[in-house]
């Protein structure tokens, strides 16, 4: 009980420290017992997207001079993706990624996806622990069955 | 009219939903399934296109197996937007009748607008969510039965024709009929649920 406790506790603070939002509930709204690992199944696809476009967006970064109607069209995909998992902190990030893009701000754009990326590090870090530790434990039904 | 709304539980609609997204196709999927929809997810306009039998190329499943009863597609797509998209499904004469369902995550005024009147149903803004596809779901079902309660009604037999005629008229709702879009979006706006700017 103690276990679950602290996931519940480990979950609650990723709302508590503006890493999650309300569209991560939703998520796990849709897990059942035949889908019981669908909020990490996406969340790793959203993993594999963000690597992809950050790859794509740290390479267009290096152009010059840059194309921002591209870097814009790249964030608006990562925005996207981020937003469907409810990740609230990287999701600002894009946002303000995407101001500077429009305004042609080249040290904003770059200062900006700096700190995306490290948001976006964090998050991922944060959420592998977090399934990790959740397989570990097993689900609440086993560990309150009685001896 | 007796038409039986209990049964519309029990009917499966087919929905074709169109995300280049990887993470968006997987959430709608999940959405549609738990909501007790057939689902096939494409990743561009073009395979839709290609699913419905439109790209010019000869489909080679028959139209009854592909029956597609809602389109659900993302506005911002590479190659292919939805509203392009929604433009040559309803330009078609094979598929011009199924509902279509823009998804975006901008919620631009020009473009709701752009996309209502060109006969999208509705314009839902991204990240969807279960209670939009049940209450999109319901929808779409009670149009199907209403279509089908008027297509069956107009198939009485022939001294019955005249009048069984006058009556599927008056079944028909306004924006069924397809060929006045522009006056068919107000009252969609009306209907439109959540997540709309001009619904006060």
């Amino acid at each position: 009980m103690e276990l679950h406790r602290q996931l519940a506790n480990l979950r609650q603070s990723f709302f508590d420290q503006g890493y999650l939002d309300e569209q991560f509930i939703q998520l796990e709204e849709l897990q059942d017992d035949a889908n019981p690992n669908f909020v990490e199944e996406v969340v790793t696809l959203f993993y594999k997207d963000s690597a992809r476009l950050i790859h794509s967006i740290d390479q267009a970064l290096e152009k010059q001079p840059l194309d921002f109607a591209k870097l814009d069209s790249y964030m608006h995909q990562f925005k996207g993706s981020s937003s469907s998992i409810g990740a609230k902190k990287v999701n600002t990030e894009c946002t303000q990624f995407r101001e500077y893009c429009r305004a042609g701000n080249v040290e904003g754009c770059k200062r900006t996806f700096q700190q995306l990326k490290r948001e976006y590090a964090v998050l991922r870090k944060k959420l592998e622990a977090y399934f990790q530790f959740a397989r570990q434990i097993g689900p609440i039904e086993m560990a309150s069955r009685p001896n | 009219m007796a038409a039986d709304y209990s049964l519309s539980g029990a009917q499966e609609l087919h929905v074709l939903a169109v995300d280049d997204s990887h993470v968006d196709r997987k959430v709608i999927e999940r959405l549609l399934k738990i909501s007790c929809c057939k689902v096939t997810a494409v990743e561009s306009g073009r395979m839709a296109l290609q699913y419905l039998g439109l790209d010019g190329e000869k489909s080679s499943l028959g139209i009854d197996e592909l029956k597609v009863n809602l389109i659900m597609t993302d506005y911002s797509m590479p190659g292919m937007t939805g509203y392009e998209l929604l433009k040559k499904i309803k330009g078609s004469s094979t598929s011009s009748k199924i509902p279509v369902v823009i998804m975006s995550s901008e919620n631009i005024l020009t473009r709701i607008d752009r996309c209502l009147e060109e006969g999208a149903k509705e314009f839902l803004q991204k990240p969807v969510k279960l209670s939009d596809v049940k209450r999109l779901k319901d929808f779409i079902l009670r149009e199907e039965n209403d279509n089908k309660e008027t297509e069956e009604m107009k198939q009485g037999s022939c001294h019955r024709k005249r009048k069984l005629q006058d009556c599927s008229l008056s079944l028909t709702q306004p924006h069924d009929i397809p060929s006045s879009p522009k006056c068919s979006s107000t009252p969609l706006l009306k209907h439109s649920l959540l997540k709309h700017p001009k619904i006060a």
